[in-house]
């Protein structure tokens, strides 16, 4: 093989790259956000004493964990604009990414309060604290504390997903990587790039949620086990 | 346009034939690659041990797409011909390399180190105690974990229509620009996934509820 590599004929295109990272990152905060809240509800409700409850949040749990996103996304867009819904692409993928994260997060949490001695929870209720308060200082917190590290990584594996949202013509990082290797014919040269770009994401995600670890959970941070 | 027939049906069978062909041979080829990784991974050589690290970062740093995309150019650009099968399963080794690899290293770093000790009093050199003590002890803590894997492994095999491999995933786009039925194409594809994917996610938790049948809570 004598390919030469060119990387140089990308060079006109570094905003285009940098653009495309920066809606990667936004897709990626605002999909953690609302797919944390899902996650603690379902979670919630998983536990729930009400029964119906506890199996409408199963059902969507397995069925988000055993089919794969590309399917999801595709029945969420194509089906939407198929009834004259025509949702604008990001909605699309932000509401995507939401129902998938959110299913993964769910499972965690709820692992990490069925860690929750149950003392613990008696122990509040004798000290007079509400059903709220119990829920939230004794229940859902400490479970995000302890399952802290598997929530980091499952948000930077839904980070590398989004790249499937360029499958929907999202102008994300792959999306605008897609566009420049058919303009350029570098299309080796453009995901070397673009994977690089995914590796620098992917560490500042790590540290991002590093520092919000130490400001979120104090004890923690003395206990050294962060 | 027309009407969902039992040819479509036929077809997205065959679909999801490819896809657990696919899903086979990545497990097969990612499990070779994956020991190796591991074995790197907990060698005693330093620059071993950093160059795996160094891949395990790269793969679990980058998405499965851009890597199926880096495989089928790249292939490409050496000149070398091969069929979307093979490019895909190439990437999905790589890919499932460095997943299984960081799942054995763990599995194998659980053991009690007393058990590396008490094999090297026997004066079993260092592979003998891996494959014949810590090798079967790590396993019971593998197994678990791996079935896991294996459902993500089918999930994303999906990825591989990307590069026109003809999976389950791809057919069902192929019937959904002629009929333009999303909820029912997709819907069908998704129920097909579910049949391959719940099952083995049944089967880890399982397995997981036996390892810690001693450590259960009350």
């Amino acid at each position: 093989m004598n390919y030469e590599f060119d990387f140089a004929a990308l060079a006109p295109y570094w905003q285009s790259f940098l653009a495309g990272a920066w809606v990667t990152i936004q897709l990626t905060v605002v999909s953690v956000a609302l797919g944390l809240v899902i996650g603690v509800l379902c979670a919630v409700a998983r536990r729930s004493g009400v029964r119906s409850l506890r199996m409408a949040a199963g059902a969507y749990i397995e069925t988000v964990r055993n089919t794969p996103f590309i399917v999801q996304i595709f029945f969420i867009f194509f089906g939407l604009s198929s009834i004259g819904l025509r949702l604008p692409i990001l909605w699309a993928a932000v509401f995507a990414l939401v129902i998938n994260v959110g299913a993964y997060a769910a499972e965690i949490i709820r692992a990490g309060m069925d860690a929750i001695p149950y003392g613990q929870i008696e122990a509040a209720e004798a000290l007079g604290l509400t059903k709220f308060q119990i829920y939230r200082d004794v229940i859902i917190m400490p479970a995000i504390e302890k399952v802290y590290p598997s929530l980091t990584s499952q948000f930077v594996l839904m980070m590398l997903t989004t790249s499937i949202t360029s499958q929907i013509s999202a102008e994300e990082l792959t999306g605008v990587a897609n566009n420049i290797q058919s303009n350029t014919f570098r299309s080796l040269e453009t995901y070397v790039v673009v994977g690089l770009l995914y590796i620098g994401i992917t560490f500042l995600m790590r540290g991002a949620f590093w520092a919000l670890g130490q400001i979120a959970f104090p004890r923690r941070r003395r206990l050294g086990l962060l | 346009m027309g009407d969902f027939s039992s040819g479509h049906m036929i077809y997205l069978l065959n679909g999801l034939m490819w896809t657990v062909l696919l899903s086979m041979l990545a497990m097969l080829l990612g499990g070779i690659a994956g020991f190796a990784v591991m074995l790197a991974r907990i060698s005693q050589r330093r620059w071993l041990r950093r160059i795996s690290l160094g891949y395990v970062q790269i793969v679990q740093g980058t998405p499965l797409l851009i890597q199926m995309f880096l495989m089928y150019f790249g292939l490409g650009v050496a000149g070398i011909e091969v069929p979307a099968l093979v490019a895909a399963a190439l990437a999905m080794m790589i890919y499932s390399s460095a997943y299984l690899g960081e799942i054995w290293r763990g599995s194998v770093l659980s053991i009690d180190n007393t058990q590396f000790e008490a094999a090297e009093t026997l004066a079993l050199t260092r592979w003998q105690s891996l494959v014949d003590v810590i090798l079967p002890q790590a396993l019971r803590i593998a197994t678990p974990p791996t079935v896991g894997f294996t459902v993500q492994l089918v999930k994303n095999t999906s990825l591989a229509s990307v590069v026109g491999f003809l999976e389950l995933t791809r057919s069902a786009q192929v019937i959904n620009n002629s009929l333009f039925e999303p909820f029912l194409v997709f819907g069908i594809a998704a129920v097909l996934y579910f049949a391959v994917c719940y099952p083995l996610s049944l089967w880890s938790r399982i397995l997981e509820r036996k390892l810690n049948a001693g450590r259960r809570q009350a």
